[in-house]
């Protein structure tokens, strides 16, 4: 096995699709960032050999391919945890208190904004409004959506996801 | 056709499919098949209805009965008592007896009675993902008489006699933005749509998407038309999976009709769209970084001009409009410019959407007509400020925009008057403050977001952001000094003058309306080392009022710090050791008598 550190294996049959997403995309224009966005599905980030295949299948420069990756916060070069807790950081949420629960968030977790959890579990994110501000404060994990939220909520949500797949529903 | 006695309309936009609105529906269908109801009521997932606050919402036709706060354990009761027996279940009116008094229609509710809703008009009234309901109300007329009876001259000129500006911020005669794109001789031109709704708080975009995607693919065929284009994209953010997977299911169902693509309507003239993605990057709403974006390219903006509409789209004439502007298009077209130019203010025609949130009680979307007062939408059409507190500022814009002060409450709203107050409509985002929200703290806020969304390009946007965000969070922290208001307005106005595109131009807003109603509490956190909203931590002290308190021992039990101390048998009145305290809140929170002051 010829594993590196992100974890993505050079035989990893993964890369064929890699190849395949972008001789799907490679004639239309534009294509660069519809590619990512699959290829982002396929693994739930953007590992370096898959950056190396596409930039080689554009025939483009790889500084290219990652220029365009670290310009957008939607794509990522680091492996998720497997809960995404993504808490909204839109104005409406803002007002009603979901400062208070990031921190809530950071204490329970152990963790910044931005990082993952030694054990792989959590990942913690801030995102622009979701778009579900009548249930402000809001949180997603992922994309399960919790809302009107407290402080002494997160706990339980948090438990929740460790012991079952889910945790209450709001 | 199947008839149907009655519908029942279950919102199936963000808001509510996000409280389980789609397990209602599932449980709804099954107890109508137990019923034996199923071949007499219909069950629609429609967009939103806009009043997000009491969601997950359910509408029953014909009758327009409108239930609240629906919880899957409720459908069987709905479905035996209302749609069975004929009786209401008063207990999920009750939820919104503030909007529906007496069971009457939803059109006659304080919530809706106000607003007069074009843009929105399918929202929450069809299936978004039928094209044929679509079709009923209208749909693909408007595009079927500008092919067949206008030129593509009369299409603009109906667009610019309308007044219609666009939605999406600045407020550009959509008429006149078309007009140059048509003028320019080119063997491809685009028309792109701008769903990059960015401006957090602002969901009015999305909720057309997903609520009427069919108007939106209409208005830009319409557009393609006019100024001569075969080709479109829509720029979605992928925030949105809902949006994009109905916008999807749209673009096929047109292509299917021969509504999209080659030959449409018999009439020769080709036109076909894309959804293109967007990947969480603010600044791509603007629209040459949006156009830059399209290409695949990091979203950088570009210098203007040249303009979109004489080089856009790889280097092509392009038109961009927002979601919002496009919805209005068809109905323009339908029932004239006269009729869109009666409603509104001298400059600014028609309705616009807003998403009213923050400290608000029916928080949702409205639209109302350009120039209701802004103390209609909060009081009237919001339900008014939750737990009796006081109004104290609504901010518009987002990012880029302002706030209007509660002395300002009565001003009808339109593009000008709220650049004159220094703030702007931007896409609409309406976030409703009371007197716990710090002015300071939100300026912060909205700074913490363009120092996080500056693409970096120009140097003034790039680190004027952040100079004036550690500023601002040394206001907060207790540690500023009266000179910093003054490098402040040096900030923001170098920032202004010196950046490439409206977001570093407008990024100082937040600050500079702020400071001009709020500079006392700017002050006031300054000299006296004091927040009066009570919401900056370090500026905190949390003190027990000795008169006030029944010495019932709760903040005592429930400090998590034991900074607490007294007896409630020994009669040793309670204190909180400054020096322990670590402002969490909990004794504030918790106590019955509000003894507790910050």
């Amino acid at each position: 096995m010829n594993a590196n550190a992100s974890g993505c294996m050079e035989n990893d049959e993964r890369i064929h699709l890699v190849i395949d997403i972008v001789a799907k995309h490679k004639n239309s224009k534009g294509a660069l960032i519809p590619i990512l966005h699959e290829v982002q599905g396929l693994y739930g980030y953007l590992p370096v050999e898959a950056q190396e295949i596409i930039a080689k299948e554009m025939n483009v420069p790889i500084s290219e391919v990652f220029g365009v990756i670290s310009f957008y916060s939607f794509f990522s070069l680091n492996p998720k945890g497997k809960h995404r807790v993504s808490i909204c950081m839109g104005t409406a949420c803002y007002v009603k208190g979901s400062g208070p629960i990031l921190d809530k968030l950071k204490e329970t977790l152990e963790i910044g904004v931005g990082e993952t959890t030694a054990d792989g579990e959590f990942t913690l994110e801030d995102c622009r409004c979701l778009g579900a501000c009548g249930l402000a404060p809001v949180l997603t994990i992922n994309g399960k959506v919790f809302g009107r939220l407290t402080k002494d909520d997160i706990p339980v949500i948090i438990e929740g996801c460790k012991t079952e797949d889910g945790g209450i529903v709001q | 056709m199947q008839l149907f006695r009655s519908h029942v309309l279950v919102c199936g936009g963000t808001g509510c499919t996000s409280s389980n609105s789609e397990a209602i529906m599932s449980e709804l269908n099954q107890n109508l098949v137990k019923n034996q109801l199923d071949s007499e009521v219909k069950v629609v997932q429609t967009g939103c209805f806009g009043l997000c606050e009491e969601g997950p919402i359910m509408v029953i036709y014909p009758e327009g009965t409108m239930y609240c706060r629906v919880d899957v354990k409720d459908v069987p009761e709905i479905v035996e008592e209302h749609l069975l027996k004929g009786r209401l279940v008063t207990r999920l009116l009750e939820a919104s007896s503030q909007v529906q008094e007496d069971n009457q229609d939803i059109e006659q509710s304080s919530f809706f009675k106000k607003q007069l809703r074009v843009a929105l008009r399918n929202c929450g009234r069809i299936n978004p993902e039928e094209i044929d309901e679509y079709i009923a109300f209208d749909g693909y007329k408007a595009l079927a008489k500008a092919l067949s009876e206008m030129t593509p001259v009369e299409v603009i000129q109906t667009i610019k006699d309308s007044g219609l500006r666009g939605r999406g911020g600045g407020g550009f005669p959509t008429g006149t933005k078309w007009d140059f794109a048509a003028q320019q001789v080119n063997d491809e031109k685009y028309v792109c749509c701008n769903a990059d709704e960015g401006d957090p708080g602002a969901f009015m975009d999305r909720s057309v998407l997903e609520g009427d995607p069919h108007s939106v693919i209409e208005a830009m065929t319409i557009a393609g038309y006019a100024i001569g284009a075969t080709h479109g994209f829509v720029y979605v953010r992928a925030e949105y999976p809902i949006a994009v997977h109905r916008l999807q299911i749209a673009i096929d169902q047109a292509r299917e009709y021969g509504l999209l693509g080659e030959n449409i309507l018999d009439t020769g003239f080709k036109f076909d769209l894309e959804i293109r993605l967007g990947a969480g990057a603010f600044v791509c709403g603007e629209e040459t970084a949006l156009m830059t974006s399209i290409e695949g390219k990091r979203g950088e903006p570009r210098v203007r001009p040249p303009f979109p509409a004489v080089k856009g789209l790889w280097q092509k004439p392009t038109i961009l409009n927002n979601v919002e502007t496009f919805a209005n298009i068809p109905e323009i077209l339908l029932k004239g410019s006269e009729w869109f130019a009666s409603m509104g203010t001298e400059k600014s025609k028609g309705t616009k959407v807003f998403a009213v949130g923050g400290k608000i009680n029916n928080t949702g979307l409205v639209e109302i007509p350009m120039g209701t007062t802004l103390r209609e939408v909060i009081y009237e059409i919001g339900g008014g400020i939750p737990n009796g507190k006081k109004f104290k500022a609504a901010q518009t814009g987002g990012p880029s925009g302002g706030c209007i002060p509660a002395s300002h409450i009565d001003t009808p709203i339109d593009y000008e008057s709220l650049i004159e107050l220094g703030a702007m409509m931007g896409s609409g985002g309406l976030i409703v403050m009371d007197e716990d929200t710090c002015m300071v703290d939100i300026a912060k806020f909205f700074l913490e977001f363009t120092v996080d969304e500056s693409c970096g390009k120009c140097t003034p946007c790039r680190l004027g952001t952040r100079r004036m965000k550690d500023i601002l969070e040394k206001i907060t922290l207790g540690k500023g000094v009266m000179s910093d208001i003054d490098e402040l307005e040096t900030l923001a106005r170098d920032i202004k003058a010196s950046s490439l595109c409206a977001l570093g131009q407008t990024a100082p807003n937040p600050v500079l309306s702020t400071l001009r109603y709020f500079r006392d509490e700017y002050e006031a956190h300054i000299r006296d080392k004091k927040c009066p909203a009570g919401s900056c931590k370090a500026l905190l002290a949390y003190e027990i009022i000795e008169e006030k308190c029944k010495n019932c021992g709760l903040c005592l039990k429930n400090c998590p710090v034991s900074a607490i101390t007294g007896n409630k048998k020994e009669k040793i009145p309670f204190v909180i050791d400054p020096t322990l305290c670590i402002k969490c809140g909990v004794c504030f929170e918790k106590c019955p008598v509000d003894a507790i002051k910050k």
